[in-house]
This record gives structure tokens, sequence and C-alpha cells, in this order.
């Protein structure tokens, strides 16, 4: 393919990764390193470095609309910033040394991961919880508008928390992803975090953690202008028009079938990454 | 007394909703910004290189120019496409660190000493890891 090709299907493929991902809440960079090593044969290096950018596009160009809702926890999200970022340094220090196919088993392993969440419904957390000691001394409690007015929520087993963060930044700056299911299963099942409030901190917390690690990819030469430059722009429209249609759109069925294509991509990934194809 | 209480709670998350607005309207405006600069250096490299076959199949790594902050905006002030679009994504990766930096401006108007600590510490790491020489 000559440059103009390459950079118009690139183009195209990542819009429909990043309508996809906005639609089904689970973000298109999932998507995008399994798009560009599988089907365009890149580099899985250039491809991570592609779609941090990318990830980095959808969570601050969705952050305003996010912001307005008045869901997001600054506080929750600071604190657990600092686990995401030092996790995503390590993430990209440990991409220069592991072998490209154990960076693509992991990945597919992640992608699994990410594929079994899609079946998943997430039910807040039941009221009348006692507060917890490091949360208060942390302030981490906060509201969140409901239809009955703002209702207060107090966060729980916040070293728990903090764990899984650095779990979910050191696969963010690893794989080149935001770590969305992750860092909502940090939150949801062992903070006990209501489920609006957590998907909202962790797309704030997703652009932060994506930064940490762009700046090593960038230093390292991963992040490639002619190919980032189709990503960036298609992820980004997409996931655009993806938040313009989504009142209308059918939720769960597009969850179950972007389910299906992850797992169908993890599984090719990890057979690929075995064969050292990769 | 309760009347005060609730005033006060009022009080204080009309101003976290008028700089989260600031906030999220800042990142909007960013990321247009970077997306408008990455599709100029874009549409340039496309003209420029159009029949040229691409191979991202073996790995090269960026020339230099194209892998430090300084060198990029060099390359940009230059209007060489690919240092173009390179210094748009740096922008764009510059969105979220401006947020951190508002955030601390934000803890520290509400007084919040704690905060401005730890808000700081996540702003120096990125700091660092955009600036640091030896790329980790």
């Amino acid at each position: 393919m000559n440059t103009l090709e390459f950079t118009l299907v690139v183009a195209l493929g990542s819009f429909l990764a990043g309508m996809l991902g906005s639609l089904t809440g689970l973000g298109g960079g999932v998507v995008i390193v399994p798009l560009l090593t599988l089907v365009f044969g890149v580099d899985i290096r250039y491809a991570i470095g592609a779609s941090l950018v990318s990830v980095i596009a959808t969570s601050s160009g969705a952050a305003a609309a996010y912001l307005r809702e008045g869901y997001s926890n600054m506080r929750v999200g600071m604190f657990l910033e600092i686990a995401t970022t030092v996790g995503a340094v390590s993430g990209a220090f440990l991409a220069g040394y592991l072998h490209t196919s154990i960076i693509a088993i992991v990945f597919g392993l992640v992608l699994l991961y990410s594929a079994y969440t899609t079946t998943q419904t997430l039910a807040d957390p039941l009221p009348g919880m006692a507060p917890d000691r490091i949360a208060t001394i942390l302030r981490l409690d906060g509201t969140y508008p409901t239809s009955e007015g703002l209702k207060s929520y107090h966060v729980r087993n916040v070293p728990t928390g903090f764990g899984l963060m650095y779990v979910a930044g050191v696969l963010s700056g690893l794989l080149g992803i935001g770590s969305g299911a992750v860092k909502v299963l940090a939150m949801d099942q062992a903070m006990k975090i209501p489920f609006k409030v957590s998907t909202t901190t962790s797309n704030f917390m997703i652009g932060v953690t994506a930064a940490a690690s762009a700046g090593i990819y960038l230093r390292r030469g991963y992040i490639d202008p002619g190919l980032a430059m189709p990503v960036m722009l298609g992820v980004l429209a997409g996931a655009l028009v993806g938040a313009k249609i989504l009142p209308g759109a059918k939720v769960r069925t597009l969850r179950m079938v972007f389910g299906v294509v992850i797992a169908a991509l993890a599984i090719e990934m990890i057979f690929q990454g075995v064969r050292g194809k990769l | 007394m309760i009347r005060g209480d609730s005033d006060a709670v009022a009080g204080g998350k009309v101003d976290d909703k008028s700089v989260e607005l600031f906030l999220g309207r800042l990142l909007r405006w960013g990321v247009l910004l970077a997306a408008l600069v990455v599709f100029v250096g874009g549409v340039w490299f496309v003209v420029e290189s159009y029949d040229v076959p691409q191979n991202y199949r073996a790995f090269r790594g960026e020339p230099a120019e194209l892998r430090a902050v300084p060198q990029i905006v060099h390359q940009a002030i230059a209007f060489q496409p690919l240092g173009l679009i390179q210094f748009g994504l740096l922008l764009l990766i510059a969105t979220p660190v401006a947020r951190v930096l508002f955030s601390v401006l934000g803890f520290a108007m509400e007084r919040d000493w704690m905060y401005v600590v730890i808000t700081l510490l996540v702003l120096g790491l990125l700091v660092y890891t955009l600036t640091s020489r030896s790329g980790i």
C-alpha cells in the first residue's frame, strides 16, 4: 500500500474502533493495537505508540461532557493517579525489555478480560456502609447527583484499590491502552464507588496515565507521526460521532457484538504471539 | 446550623463545578487544536509522499529529531510535515498535563494542602517523563 491508501484505510479502521469504543464504553484503544498488528502488519511497538496517543485524545475529548454531569471525584482520581502514573512508567520501562511475543500474549489476555467484562452488568454498592478510616483521612468520600438529589457514598478498601490501579498503570504503559476495565474493577468492585462516579473518574485518569507513558514512548522513538496521525484523527472523530448517536443506540447488543470481536482478536493475538509472529 | 452547612456545601459545589466546566472546555479546545495541527501536517505529509510504499512491519525507531521536545518544536517551526504532526501530538499529550496543573491551582484555592502535594507529585512525574534526557 502507498502512503495515501494506507493513511485512508487506517483512518477508517480507527474511526470504527473509536465509534464502537465510545458507544460501548470500552474505549477505542483496546482494538487499535490488534487492528494495526493483525490486519495491517504493523510492528507492535509502533502500534502501541499510536494507540497511546489515541487514548489521550478520547479521554481529553470526552472530559467536557463528563465534567458537566458532576459525577467525577477529583480527589479519588488524583490520589489513585499516583499509582497509575508510577505503574505506567514501570510498564513503559518493561516494554523496552520484554520480547514482543510476550507483549502480544499479555495483550491477548487483557483483551480476553475486557471481552468478559462486556457480559457483566455492574451494580451500585448497597448504601449505608460505615466510613473507612483511610478514606476519611484522605477525604475520598463524596456525593453525586441522582434523581432524588445529591447522594453521598463512602470509599472502601483504599490499599486494594491503590494496588489494582498500579496494575492498571503497568498494563497501560506496557500495552498502550487505557486499561479502563481494570480501573473500573478497582473502583467498583474493590473501593465500592458508585458506577457513574467510577466510569467518569476513570475517563479522567486514563488520559493522565497514558500521558505518563507517552513521554517515554516518544523518547524511545515508538511514536511514528505517519502512523499516529490517521489513528489519532480516526479514533477522535469516531468517538465524537459515537457520543452523538449514543442516546438512540442499542448499547446492550453493541456491547455483546464488540465483546465477541474483542474475544476473537484476543485469541488471534495470543496465537500469533505464541507462534512468535508479532 | 443545618441550613448554613448545606449552603456551604452548595457554595463549594458551585466553585468545584465552575472550575471543572472551565477545565472541560480547556481540554476540548486543546484536543481540537492538537487535531487541527496533526491534520494540517498529515495532509501535507500525504500530499508530499502519497505514492511512497508504507511499511511498518519492521521496527526502526524514529529519528532523533522526532523524539525529543526541543527538536520537535524546531522541526515544526521549520514547517516539516512530520515535525508538525509530532508537534500536534505533543499538544495532545499536554492536555492531561494541563488538567493536572489546573487541579493543583484548584486544590490550592480550596486550601487543601494534602491534595496540592498529591497533585504536585503526579505533575512532577508527568513533567519528568516528558523532559528526561535518558528516556528511562
